[in-house]
């Protein structure tokens, strides 16, 4: 297994299949009443979220705890990084401390892969800036094969905001390693330059969601950042869920099977509508569940599980 | 009392070679006494005209930890230069006589180079009003380049008023072409990488816009205009056009444009951070037939030192900018090949014409100042960043082995370098 998830590209599609197989494995565990390992006894993984990130560090922490592990939260709120504290100091204090694992979480594209410089325990990306998110990618793949079955084939469309999101990223790289067709959709102001060399030769983009709809099994939803308007990436808010957003209506378009994806938070109104978001097809609320159980396949892989 | 030395068998800009006395800051007639000199063997060495840097970060006053006049003229020499000139960004900003002259006077005081101070455009480069250039023109500075680098002179009614100006003192003004809009955030080349980098991007088109705008400007006002660290192909095309059109417009690029691609940031480690950042493959091709061309007049080194605190961290985070002096004349040998002639037009009296420093950039010969420097061009050397004698080590070429080694460097007659070491 690799040493660190700093990014999907860091799997190949014989890794990425054994972290999601090892993850199915470790699911059956939260339907028993004792939900705990004892893998990880004895090893600390640290927690450090330069970000407020509630689901996604209580999703690692909940992932460690039940691999037995001791877990650390080192928030950069009300610690020394409040004071001016550099990442390479932080990175020496989590090297002196033993820290196995270091899951980070951090503003800054690139971070996680400077820390790996500096810790001699794994690294996993838990989101940095506008790079990358690893383990939602995973979750978000895991998700798609336990509804539909399989991966290889499958035409994924991820729309929204892809020029800032992590989520994208990961995704477009892990799915198209997996066999998967992707198509990302949005504006063309947020569709990054060169996106289809930068992330995978077969990666389409598409401006119109509609015309998508109809041939795809997912369709994910991005967080659309209001903000955004005021950078003139689109006009208002209204324009966008016109165009972009997912409604009753769109959701009409797509196949029989198709499932509704987001990674959340959802802004509801924005990229997607209450009734979308609450539909028998949206997978919101097991795109979490299975979140707790990918990470413990992660750090159970890295740790130097089998 | 200026010392006498003999350098034996040295190849003047690859002629046959020759012996060269240096006696009272200049090369003697042919046949002198050479008695009592001290005798520098340069067999296999070449000589140059001493380099000129048009384009160097000392950071005095201000960032002393960074650099210094001092520090920043050792390294200088050590590369083979001559003469540096030194942007005006320091804290506070050359924008006054007083700052200028105060740069001036600690690069005499260092007596490694000449020390060639550029004035900023605008107050505090804030990019609102003119400093006062006619001031720092007259002083005893007498400054004629004027750059607001680091900060692009972007409105389009000042840059006029600015390269108006200073016709009246035959100055120039050196622009850092970015369009601030285009590059709000921006970290590193807009294109395939920073896709999947996930690092705003630094659009090619911000240099290109601004190149065209400046070069339509100086063209109707009649003026000098000369653009900073050029880094885009599309660049060189606006260049060529601008210089069909007869407009006075002279072109640097760096070293590192020279080598180097974004694709160095893959690594997320900010020693390859620089403003305008590395381009592609594409660019760097285009900027060296450029430079052999002459569309691009010189090689400039954009010398730009860092603390360690600024470049070991985020890459979102760090300062633009790497080191360059020692390493320059490796690359560009690297990059054109072993022509002398090239070479010392480039780095030499090309930018020495620019900045008018008229005891610069003349090739060693009887008569002529003794201002050159003693290059072993097969000598190869591995970049240690511990090395320089820069204060900072934020050098992009760690590990990489160059070729060609300073051996000597004279300024006016008096060694800055002896044996590959300075000599104070």
């Amino acid at each position: 297994m690799i040493k660190h998830l700093l990014s999907a590209a860091d799997l190949d599609a014989q890794h990425a299949t054994l972290v999601l197989d090892t993850a199915a494995e470790l699911a059956n565990l939260s339907s028993r009443e004792v939900k705990k390992l004892p893998t990880l006894r004895g090893r600390t993984v640290v927690n450090l979220f330069y970000e407020d990130s509630t689901r996604t560090r209580i999703s690692f922490e909940a992932a460690a705890k039940r691999l037995s592990a001791d877990v650390i939260n080192f928030s950069a709120k009300g610690s020394s990084v409040s004071k001016g504290e550099s990442l390479k100091d932080t990175a020496l204090t989590l090297q002196a401390m033993g820290a196995d694992a270091v899951v980070v979480r951090h503003p800054a594209s690139g971070a996680p892969h400077r820390l790996a410089q500096w810790v001699d325990g794994s690294v996993v990306n838990a989101g940095d800036g506008t790079h990358e998110h690893p383990t939602q990618a995973l979750l978000d793949a895991y998700t798609m094969r336990s509804r539909l079955g399989r991966l290889a084939g499958l035409h994924v469309a991820i729309v929204g905001d892809v020029l800032h999101s992590r989520v994208a990223r990961s995704n477009v790289l892990l799915l198209t390693t997996l066999g998967a067709k992707v198509t990302v959709v949005g504006p063309p102001t947020l569709i990054p330059v060169d996106v289809g060399p930068a992330l995978s030769p077969d990666l389409r983009v598409s401006y119109d969601l509609d015309a998508v709809l109809p041939d795809v099994d997912v369709v994910m939803m991005l967080r659309v950042q209001r903000e955004r308007m005021n950078d003139s990436y689109f006009p208002s808010t209204r324009e966008y869920a016109r165009r972009y957003g997912l409604d009753a209506a769109r959701m009409r378009r797509l196949p029989e099977h198709a499932i509704v994806m987001h990674p959340g938070p959802m802004v509801r109104g924005m990229e997607i509508t209450p009734e979308v978001a609450d539909s028998a097809r949206s997978t919101i609320v097991e795109q979490v569940a299975n979140g707790v159980s990918v990470r413990m396949a992660v750090l159970y892989l890295l740790l130097g599980g089998k | 009392m200026s010392s006498t030395f003999l350098v034996k068998g040295v190849s003047v800009l690859g002629a046959e070679p020759t012996d060269l006395l240096i006696r009272d800051g200049v090369v003697a007639e042919v046949g002198g006494d050479a008695r009592g000199a001290q005798v520098v063997d340069a067999a296999g060495l070449v000589a140059l005209p001493g380099l000129v840097d048009l384009h160097t970060h000392l950071r005095e006053p201000g960032r002393e930890d960074a650099e210094t006049v001092e520090s920043g003229s050792r390294a200088a020499a050590l590369g083979g230069y001559t003469a540096v000139c030194a942007m005006a960004n320091t804290s506070p900003v050359a924008d006054t006589a007083g700052v200028v002259e105060q740069v001036w006077r600690l690069g005499r005081e260092a007596g490694l180079v000449d020390v060639q101070p550029i004035g900023a455009v605008t107050v505090g480069l804030a990019g609102q009003h003119l400093a006062e250039l006619g001031a720092m023109a007259t002083s005893a500075a007498k400054v004629r380049i004027f750059s607001d680098d680091g900060h692009c002179v972007s409105d389009a009614r000042l840059m006029r008023r600015a390269l108006e100006y200073v016709k009246a003192f035959d100055g120039v003004i050196a622009q850092h072409a970015e369009e601030p809009r285009l590059t709000e955030g921006a970290q590193m080349h807009e294109g395939e990488v920073s896709a999947r980098l996930g690092l705003t991007g630094w659009p090619a088109v911000a240099e290109e816009a601004i190149i065209a705008r400046d070069a339509l400007l100086a063209g109707h006002v009649g003026a000098r205009l000369h653009v900073c660290h050029v880094s885009t192909a599309g660049s060189v095309d606006v260049i060529r056009q601008a210089k069909a059109a007869g407009v006075r417009v002279t072109a640097e690029v760096t070293p590192h444009h020279l080598l180097l691609t974004d694709e160095r940031a893959t690594s997320y480690d900010p020693v390859f951070k620089v403003n305008p950042p590395l381009r592609t493959k594409t660019d760097v091709a285009a900027l060296r037939s450029a430079l052999a061309e002459g569309l691009i007049d010189i090689v400039a080194t954009d010398h730009a030192p860092h603390a360690v605190e600024d470049k070991e961290c985020e890459w979102a985070y760090a300062r633009p900018g790497m080191i360059g002096l020692e390493t320059a004349l490796s690359i560009v040998l690297d990059v054109l090949g072993p022509d002398w002639e090239l070479i010392a037009e480039r780095m030499s009296r090309t930018p020495a014409r620019i900045a008018g420093l008229t005891e610069h950039g003349r090739t060693p010969a009887p008569g002529e100042p003794a201002t050159f420097t003693l290059f072993d061009p097969a000598a190869r050397w591995e970049v240690d960043p511990t090395g320089s004698a820069s204060r900072s080590r934020n050098t992009p070429y760690a590990g990489m082995t160059l070729p060609g080694r300073i051996v000597a460097t004279f300024l006016r007659g008096e060694p800055t370098v002896l044996d590959g070491k300075a000599v104070k």
